[in-house]
């Protein structure tokens, strides 16, 4: 474990800050941008993922460990919210025959 | 503590009922332990217990608007058997799920860590999700689940990275210790935690459903099952705004300049927004999910105005939001039922046939709108009082605009009730199911609009 955190911080915290930027930029562009309900799915997953490498690199650098646990529970929760919209996304499947989020334009006003 | 444990073990017992066919017990089970849930949620009050290394406290706040929502939920419960009365199969599912909603929202409002404040909203936006799905086979419901699951996952990402950076930030993710590193460091705030509280931000405004970021709230209220609605809007909101209240008055209420010009336009744009859109509505159902938004902005006025008496004036607003909300989705089920329609000729001449009814909906109309005698009135004058004594008039003038704005709307139905004649043959028969809940509901708002000092000044 020491060593671990030993190499952890021989990379300075500004880049892990800069890197996770761009992942959670990345994927809120996806969410955006795409169309294809699956691609949404990953690009939500990478903002979830991007929080958790921030929160690890935190920990590590403030030797806190409450950051690595909060870890454990969003994964969990993004385990769980992957079980649910794969469930959605079925069953809109079966009425629409697409996975493109176009087609859900029953409701508007 | 022991209300989210007796709820979570009898949301357990209903699944277990539903596993072995037994539909009888379901329904009783859920009410005694609802009921059970209520006075255990009160033992403890001003004693400000913490739990668990202060993930979970119990002071008077969270109490309240505990006692708030479990007693909400009781009465969503109150409809359940009429509104399910066509399905045969046991519904074990929806109950259980409606439970752990509650379970979720009940950390919400008391969260000391915000681990805690996640985890809260994760169990309540993942029951949600599925709730608003859980008509299968209507494409309607299907759409508004998946709307729903999309835009909220995305407000959760938002809301946990602006977490990570104010842990980043302050080294701590309990609300005290946030508190104090803020103190110290008023003078020069570091970009991170500027940035992490502006995040944290949009996703509590995101699940509040408060403009800029209201789009999904009218089409997941208008396509999911009215009674899923009536849950979202009532405890949804109550506890999200909760949870937003508490997490700034805990931690961020020192710093005022970093959020509250921000706060406060988010709080301009959707009472104009919500009010505005209203206006437009021919469906019922979306109207109300506008009236949901603009609501929303009327209590952020609460928390942008933010000191310990703002507590009580937000739960006596959300108490009024609510009470008032259920009977009108109530009298919108019964009318949707006989005439199968959400449209507002629906209630041409409802009057005539149930008088009872339309009663109970003009009276609720009257109170969503802030006519006095009634408790909407009390709730919006204290909160207009004490954001002005804070020094926000501006924004109370636009709060008294949207809410004169909102008169017209909320008459709609009214008028179309009593002055226009009932649309064809459909005329609703007047031995509904709903009239002893209806009846209770519009009792409840009446009596709250008398003693509304009492929760004012009650945390």
């Amino acid at each position: 474990m020491g060593t671990t955190i030993a190499q952890i911080q021989t990379i300075p915290l500004q880049y892990y800050i800069l890197f996770c930027s761009a992942l959670f930029s990345i994927g809120v562009i996806g969410v955006l941008a795409k169309r294809n309900a699956l691609v949404i799915f990953m690009s939500v997953e990478l903002m979830l993922n991007s929080a958790n490498l921030l929160l690890t690199a935190f920990s590590a650098y403030r030797n806190d460990p409450a950051g690595q646990i909060f870890v454990f529970f969003i994964m969990v929760v993004a385990a769980a919210e992957v079980a649910i919209g794969l469930a959605l996304l079925v069953v809109v499947y079966r009425s629409t025959k697409t996975i493109d989020i176009n087609a859900l334009n029953r409701l508007k006003w | 503590m022991y209300a989210i444990i007796t709820i979570s073990i009898v949301a357990i017992i209903v699944l277990f009922f539903g596993a072995i066919e037994k539909k009888a017990p379901l329904l009783p089970v859920v009410y005694v332990g609802l009921s059970l849930a209520f006075i255990l949620n009160l033992v403890g009050w001003n004693q400000s217990v913490h739990y668990y290394n202060e993930m979970y406290i119990a002071d008077n706040f969270s109490i309240a608007f505990n006692g708030v929502l479990i007693f909400t939920t009781l009465l969503v419960f109150i409809f359940a058997p009429v509104y399910y009365k066509p399905v045969k199969r046991p519904l074990e599912d929806i109950y259980a799920l409606i439970l752990f909603a509650l379970v979720g929202s009940l950390i919400m409002t008391a969260f000391g860590n915000l681990l805690m404040l996640f985890v809260g909203i994760e169990t309540l936006s993942l029951s949600l999700y599925i709730l608003a799905g859980s008509k299968k086979f209507d494409p309607n419901s299907n759409e508004a689940a998946m709307k729903y699951f999309l835009t909220g996952s995305f407000a959760s990402g938002f809301l946990l990275f602006g977490i990570a950076l104010l842990y980043g930030a302050s080294g701590s993710m309990n609300l005290e210790a946030i508190k104090q590193y803020v103190i110290l460091n008023q003078a020069h705030m570091p970009g991170m935690l500027t940035i992490g509280l502006l995040l944290v931000a949009i996703g509590m405004t995101f699940k509040i459903g408060a403009a800029p970021f209201h789009f999904w709230a009218p089409d997941v209220y208008e396509g999911s099952p009215t009674l899923i609605t009536t849950f979202m809007a009532t405890v949804g909101k109550v506890a999200a705004i909760a949870a937003f209240f508490r997490l700034m008055s805990s931690s961020f209420a020192e710093v005022e300049s970093i959020w509250k010009l921000t706060l406060t336009i988010f709080a301009v744009a959707t009472i104009l927004i919500g009010n505005l859109s209203a206006f437009y509505q021919d469906n019922v159902k979306r109207m109300f999910a506008y009236s949901g938004i603009a609501h929303a902005g009327y209590m952020l006025i609460a928390v942008i105005a933010l000191k310990q008496q703002a507590a009580g004036v937000l739960l006596l607003y959300s108490m009024s939001y609510t009470i008032a909300t259920i009977t009108a989705f109530a009298v919108l089920i019964l009318v949707r039922e006989e005439t199968g329609t959400f449209s507002i000729k629906a209630f041409n001449g409802l009057a005539k046939h149930n008088p009872r009814e339309a009663f109970a909906m003009t009276i609720a109309m009257l109170s969503l709108a802030g006519i006095p005698p009634l408790v909407g009135f009390a709730a919006k004058y204290n909160l207009f009082v004490s954001a002005i004594g804070q020094g926000n008039l501006p924004l109370v003038i636009v709060a008294i605009i949207g809410s004169m704005i909102s008169v017209y709307f909320y008459i709609r139905p009214v008028i179309a009730m009593y002055a226009k004649l009932p649309s064809g043959t459909a005329a609703i028969d007047s031995s509904s199911n709903y009239k002893k809940q209806i009846t209770l509901a519009a009792v409840l708002m009446i009596l709250l609009g008398l003693i509304p000092g009492v929760f004012v000044n009650l945390i």
